[in-house]
């Protein structure tokens, strides 16, 4: 965690052949296979396993049949009818799950980026007794997430909402309360490792020039941090979308359910009937975070070794 | 100035909530909310502890959702909290001689409105019953006790029931019906042993209460039969030797007896053994089968004349985009034995997820799909940011392509990863949310339902806390407390090694 860490590692671009092998040389098909061919051999051996089960879930969407019984890896014939029914659906409110979810997790993402870049920023540039200890301390309960006490936070919620039924058990607002408790745990090292490397200069030179250290923290150092920011955002994002445990714990009235929760109730026990349907949400439910995620990608990729790498 | 209408508003909202709590009476409630407000205004009202600033919202999101609930699952691991003990011995009581009441033969019913006091929540708020006696007398009852209402108060329909009365808001069947859990339980005291209790939707009875308690024996006795129960294991037992017993039991310190249970059943014993060491291994298992196949994929697509890399990089990461739940779902439904793609495309006939073994795999094959685009990026990342120069070095030196993997390439990516296969292993002994969508823990074998062939500890404890065989939050703790230590001697054994923290600055 030196000073002198960078930003992400670029990724290197894929530069062209440095020489185009003309196709008459001689020989050039064995090298080409012997440096390059091979990789290519693997690599479509491996895409084969990463995206088969992916295709298959785009074909059962499609399949008009719209049970598990009926599908296969190759498509028969295709139809939206699946999409249809997953809307239409009455006790099964597929936009209101996918609105919880985008509500929840975009709150969840927002506040605890906000509690985590405050409390990095603490770190980073305030000198305080207890500092050290505190931060070995958040590395530590990182390795405790809150599921382990799901007992006490149901038991506990559970007195809260007889008081104040707007944050208890079934609401939105007490499952992103949960999910910003673990906001100052995470992402903290992260970020502190990024921040550490905006030069100390920059503070010195504003505060010459009269700004406080909120609006060196607001207007400066949150600005500077932008592409950190937004891997943490993402991972953070996607993290709330995908945790099932909290949310089944939380989340029992139909209406209220995220995506996955909902998801769950219809496809688990109707394994067979409702396979269409469930491929149909899958999809959507996929979209906001593979795009996402192809978006980030070049972030992405230099994302989770960024903060252990020391420079 | 920022600040001040933020703490202000803070101050607002805090009081608003500790009226709520004074009105509920919970003073814990109270001395908690007040203790976070005196700390937000001291510490944003004033120039000094300005790290303070920063921290004091993480600080106390911390305590309150990370400390507080890992003390009270300690403390919860000791008693016999769950189904049938979840509330005080007093307030145990009170709901035995309650639901004691019976109705006295030939006494006329009164006409019921179930309502809550206006501004209430209909769902939550307490409830009271707007009653039209016999005689056409109009009362209002709750847990206190009865109260006339003056006739230009309530208004009462065709049926007879009152339909709107000042002050309150009546619920609708629907309502009524999403309540009927605390209506069973309701009871309206008249005088001594006199009660009054709903008997279905519109009409309530009056009654009297057949148990008696006794405080100086501590003992109930049904007057009607003349037994007499004693307190015996958090429940009131009869004292005749028959074993009968009245069901509602209260919470109460158990010392080591769930972890006893642990150590002194043995079909439970060797359950949990078996859970322990087969989610250490999936854990371990997970992250270096991942690891193994990210990186192979990582060294493979890392060779600059290679063409279409930045096509293949998206496309392989594509199974880590998919949401979590969607994966164990949909290959829930690949190994399907009847339908299931897996076995259309093999024509085994293989029962996946029926036999202990093969769904062990089952889990393994799924996670690995699920988890080795994760380590292709880090391992991508990492190898990217290792100096060419070094690698050169060793080939000038003569050392062959595997060679330099071997002593070079592959110790430098371990420090740079290795942080982040710890942080894998710490999340996948906890991998809930797969083992829950893809197999529930099963298979089940029939003796015993309890323990199933995939479970790991949390998913054990999960169904012990919220399965079908009734809520035991006191074992389940127990069994978190186990995760708890687990994990900490890991970590510890882990942090140990781990060269981030020698130096902080």
């Amino acid at each position: 965690m030196s000073t002198s860490r960078t930003a992400p590692p670029l990724r290197r671009s894929v530069a062209p052949l440095p020489t185009r092998r003309r196709p008459a040389e001689k020989g050039a098909r064995g090298t080409w296979l012997r440096t390059v061919g091979w990789r290519h051999a693997l690599v479509a051996v491996a895409l084969v396993w990463a995206l088969g089960p992916i295709l298959f879930i785009l074909f059962a969407a499609l399949n008009p049949a719209g049970t598990l019984s009926s599908s296969s890896l190759v498509p028969r014939a295709a139809s939206l009818v699946n999409f249809e029914e997953l809307f239409t659906d009455p006790i099964r409110p597929f936009w209101r799950w996918y609105l919880n979810t985008l509500i929840i997790a975009g709150v969840a993402t927002a506040g605890s980026l906000f509690i985590g870049a405050c409390t990095a920023y603490a770190f980073t540039r305030f000198r305080f007794t207890g500092r050290r200890p505190a931060l070995l301390f958040l590395l530590l309960i990182q390795m405790f997430p809150a599921l382990l006490a799901f007992i006490a936070i149901y038991v506990t919620f559970i007195k809260i909402g007889e008081i104040f039924p707007q944050i208890g058990l079934n609401t939105a607002a007490g499952l992103i309360i949960v999910y910003l408790g673990g906001s100052m745990g995470s992402n903290i090292w992260l970020l502190k490792g990024y921040f550490d490397t905006v030069p100390r200069e920059l503070d010195e030179a504003a505060k010459i020039d009269g700004a406080s250290h909120a609006q060196i923290f607001f207007g400066m150092i949150l600005r500077l941090a932008a592409p950190i920011l937004a891997t943490v955002a993402t991972f953070s994002f996607v993290g709330f979308i995908n945790e099932f445990m909290m949310a089944a714990i939380f989340l029992t009235d139909t209406g209220h359910k995220t995506l996955a929760v909902g998801l769950q109730a219809t496809f688990a026990n109707n394994n067979n009937e409702y396979s269409g349907q469930f491929a149909a949400g899958s999809i959507l439910a996929s979209l906001p975070v593979v795009v996402l995620y192809l978006a980030l990608q070049r972030q992405i990729v230099g994302g989770p070794t960024a903060g252990s790498v020391k420079g | 100035m920022v600040a001040w209408v933020l703490v202000l508003v803070a101050v607002l909202i805090g009081a608003q909530a500790i009226r709520h709590l004074v009105e509920a009476g919970s003073w814990l409630g109270v001395t908690l909310v007040a203790a976070a407000l005196l700390a937000v205004v001291a510490v944003y009202l004033t120039r000094r502890r300005v790290p303070m600033k920063y921290l004091l919202p993480g600080v106390l999101l911390l305590l309150a959702l990370q400390i507080w609930p890992v003390a009270y699952t300690v403390s919860t691991a000791f008693t016999n909290l769950g189904d049938g003990h979840r509330v005080s011995q007093e307030e145990a009581i009170d709901l035995i001689i309650a639901s004691s009441v019976r109705e006295v033969p030939g006494q006329a019913r009164y006409r019921l409105t179930v309502a809550v006091p206006e501004g209430a929540d209909p769902l939550v708020g307490e409830l009271a019953y707007l009653l039209r006696a016999p005689d056409g007398g109009l009362q209002v009852g709750d847990p206190d006790g009865l109260a006339d209402l003056l006739p230009g108060e309530a208004a009462v329909d065709d049926t007879g029931r009152i339909a709107t009365a000042e002050g309150y808001r009546v619920l609708t069947a629907q309502e009524v019906n999403a309540r009927s859990q605390d209506l069973s339980e309701f009871v309206v005291p008249v005088s001594e042993g006199v009660s009054i209790k709903q008997a279905g939707l519109s009409e309530a009875y009056q009654g009297r209460t057949t148990v008696v308690y006794d405080a100086a024996t501590d003992t109930l006795t049904d007057t009607e039969t003349g037994t007499e129960y004693a307190v015996q294991g958090a429940r009131y037992v009869a004292t005749d030797g028959s074993g009968a017993s009245f069901p509602q039991g209260w919470k109460d310190n158990v010392g080591l007896a769930n972890f006893d249970r642990v150590a002194s059943d043995s079909a439970l014993r060797g359950g949990f053994v078996g859970i322990l060491i087969w989610n250490i291994f999936f854990a371990v298992a997970s992250v270096l089968t991942t690891f193994a196949l990210g990186l192979l994929l990582a060294l493979l697509l890392n060779d600059t004349r290679l063409r279409g890399q930045r096509l293949y990089r998206s496309l392989l990461i594509l199974p880590y985009a998919l949401p979590g739940f969607v994966t164990a779902l949909v290959w829930a439904s690949m190994y399907n034995q009847e339908f299931g793609l897996i076995n259309n495309l093999t024509g085994l006939g293989t029962n996946w997820l029926g036999d202990p073994h093969l769904a062990k795999v089952a889990v393994l094959v799924t996670n690995l799909w699920l988890g080795f685009p994760y380590m292709f990026l880090v391992c991508t990342g990492a190898l990217q940011s290792i100096p060419t120069d070094v690698r050169e070095a060793a080939l000038i030196d003569g050392a062959s392509p595997w060679r330099t993997l071997r002593s070079v390439t592959l110790p430098l990516l371990l420090v740079s990863v290795g942080p982040l296969l710890i942080a894998s292993f710490a999340f996948n002994f906890n991998n809930f949310g797969l083992i829950y969508l893809l197999t529930g823990g099963g298979p089940f074998s029939s003796a015993d339902s309890s323990q199933g062939g995939t479970d790991l500890l949390i998913t054990y404890a999960f169904r012990l806390a919220f399965g079908s065989r009734g809520a035991d939050f006191g074992f389940a703790s127990a069994i978190s407390i186990f995760i708890f230590a687990i994990v900490a001697l890991l970590s510890a054994g882990a942090f140990r090694k781990t060269a981030a923290l020698e130096e902080i600055h």
